[in-house]
């Protein structure tokens, strides 16, 4: 599934600049794409502008080919999988009711889950290492085992994309390489990963393509090796720092400098 | 957290059913077994016939739908506003009816036809509930469910300063006729106003029904809601909407009665858990047969006077849902 979005703007009520101004960008199918960028720089409006739940001043997005306008909510809903950055439950809920609403979009209002939903949630759970948590309350858990059980919703919404805003975020290192693993395999087997993170080395070593944004321009597009140049990050970033290439994976680390 | 929803469910339904058969059964007028079983099978004295079949049973159906309804409205609002404190009234509802309501007490018009009080309540209720939409739905076209609930209670507000006014302008039995009715009571109860109730609570209760899964969702957060398929700002406002009319269907012809709606659903959900699809049939059964219940206690318990079903509701609700938290605080 192809994700498009052509020079989008979008501006916040009450705010002198543009959260987002004119950046385009195209997602193949298949592939595993990092959006990068300092606090602020338009990431997460980035994601929002895709999926529909922030008005654009200009622009327009295509998913599949389709404008966003023809998509229905619950028709995308079944396409693309999406993990916010942050999210409260109102009320306690357990672990494996909160994957199971990934099937929502599949059930529509009144049918019944089936044997296969059940069976996708609970891979799902098994595949972000949540599955021995599943009887839980959510309010229990900490940060991280939070994120895993959102991730597991929307791999239980069995997506042809993924729109994951910084997941790792609060993971540990061998959560946060099983998670990078799992989406690098999604893109692998055809699902079209869109990943915020501020992990700019992980991100190197994963992703098919970078975009990098700063103050909610595009600053560069590519792959990780024509993203990362120090005077490219450098002027994004404010930071100096050096771009070195990593022996064992052969891809480039950003080391800041003091 | 495992849960039997069917169990409580079975014990629910049986509850209420046995609380309405109390309702009909028991009363100021004392009948035996044998009375009562022939009044109920056709024959006995008319008067006793005319107490039990005109006057107990409307009653009872009329708590069934309205504690049915605000307990549902409030499961709803919950959910919707994701705040443990709303209800109902919290919208401004209860405020405009009772201002209504007042209104045509003070201005004598109360007894010169028999629906200028619960017209003029919803009426009111209709203006308090178009005031707080209009004023939250005017911002950036998306309806902000925080503006909901600050513009909910300060409309309440207001008319609770009209409600003041009013009174403070109207003689001693204008201001105790309007208290009384301001704290509830199911005694206006007749076939005539169980139909006009039933039509609005039934299929608006139904159509709430039908919107667990937009509310389950709802109650994650709107954008995750969004991305999980469900039209967020269309969900806000028919539910809200539709939660309202029930809401104020209700208080328009019993009054203020509060508590159901707020205790109701979250003594049902500290049982069940937070899955509307069961919370909500399970509170609507829940707040019906308790509304009857409370009705049952303020017909007898000082009989023959009798006591505004909101006193009811708030002894026996409060406790009960101490009860209830406190449990599922050690759980």
């Amino acid at each position: 599934m192809r994700l498009q979005g052509k020079n989008l703007t979008v501006r916040y009520p009450g705010a002198p600049h543009p959260s987002l101004e004119a950046v385009s960008l195209d997602v193949e199918p298949g592939t595993l794409y990092a959006v990068l960028g300092p606090n602020g720089s338009g990431k997460s409006t980035l994601m929002r502008a895709l999926l529909g739940t922030v008005p654009l001043e200009t622009g327009e997005v295509e998913i599949d080919g389709l404008p966003l306008e023809a998509w229905r909510r619950r028709d995308l809903a079944q396409a693309v999988g999406a993990v916010t950055q942050h999210e409260s439950a109102a009320f306690p809920i357990g672990v494996r009711e909160l994957v199971a609403m990934g099937r929502y979009p599949h059930l529509g209002t009144l049918r019944a889950p089936g044997d296969r939903d059940r069976e996708l949630v609970e891979a799902a759970m098994i595949r972000c290492d949540v599955d021995h948590m599943a009887d839980r309350d959510v309010g229990t858990l900490s940060g991280g085992e939070h994120q895993r059980v959102r991730i597991a919703r929307a791999l239980a919404q069995d997506p042809r994309a993924l729109i994951l805003d910084e997941p790792t975020a609060s993971l540990d290192i061998r959560h946060e390489m099983e998670i990078l693993r799992l989406l690098r395999h999604s893109a692998d087997q055809g699902i079209t990963v869109l990943l915020i993170t501020h992990h700019l080395d992980l991100a190197a070593r994963f992703a098919d393509r970078l975009l990098l944004l700063g103050c909610g321009r595009l600053a560069a597009e590519g792959s990780p090796a024509e993203v990362f140049r120090a005077e490219v990050l450098e002027a994004v970033y404010g930071w100096p720092v050096e771009v070195l290439v990593d022996e064992r994976t052969g891809a480039p680390r950003v080391i800041p400098l003091s | 957290m495992t849960r039997r929803p069917g169990l409580a469910a079975a014990i629910l339904a049986l509850a209420a059913l046995l609380a309405a058969f109390a309702g009909v059964r028991f009363g100021p007028v004392a009948f035996t077994g044998e009375e009562f079983l022939s009044i109920l099978l056709g024959g006995g004295d008319p008067l006793d016939r005319f107490f039990v079949l005109e006057l107990r049973l409307p009653r009872v159906v009329l708590g069934l739908l309205v504690g049915g309804g605000l307990a549902l409205a409030g499961a709803v609002f919950q959910a919707l506003l994701r705040n443990p404190l709303a209800e109902p009234y919290i919208l401004g509802i209860s405020g405009g009816a009772a201002a209504g309501a007042v209104g045509v007490l003070a201005l004598g018009l109360a007894g010169a036809a028999s629906w200028y009080l619960p017209g003029a309540a919803f009426a009111g209720a209709l203006l308090a509930i178009a005031l707080v939409f209009g004023v939250a739905a005017s911002a950036d076209r998306r309806l902000d469910v925080r503006v909901l609930l600050l513009s909910g209670v300060v409309v309440g507000a207001f008319f609770s300063a009209v409600i003041a006014l009013v009174l403070a302008l109207s003689d001693a039995p204008t201001v105790r006729g309007a208290v009384m009715w301001m704290m509830g009571s199911l005694s206006g109860a007749s076939w005539r106003t169980v139909g006009i109730v039933a039509a609005y609570t039934v299929p608006a209760g139904l159509f709430l029904l039908a919107l667990a899964r937009p509310l389950n969702l709802m109650a994650i957060g709107e954008d995750t809601a969004s991305y999980l398929g469900t039209n967020v700002e269309g969900t806000k406002r028919i539910a809200y909407g539709v939660a309202s009319l029930v809401a104020a269907a209700g208080v328009a012809f019993v009054g203020v009665i509060g508590f159901v709606g707020l205790v109701v659903p979250h003594g049902v959900r500290l049982v069940v858990g937070p899955d509307h699809r069961i919370l909500l049939p399970l509170s609507a059964l829940a707040g019906g047969g308790f509304l009857v219940l409370a009705d049952l206690g303020a017909r007898t318990v000082f009989a023959p006077t009798e006591i505004p079903i909101g006193v009811i509701t708030a002894f026996v609700g409060v406790p009960f849902f101490l009860l209830l938290l406190r449990r599922s605080l050690r759980a």
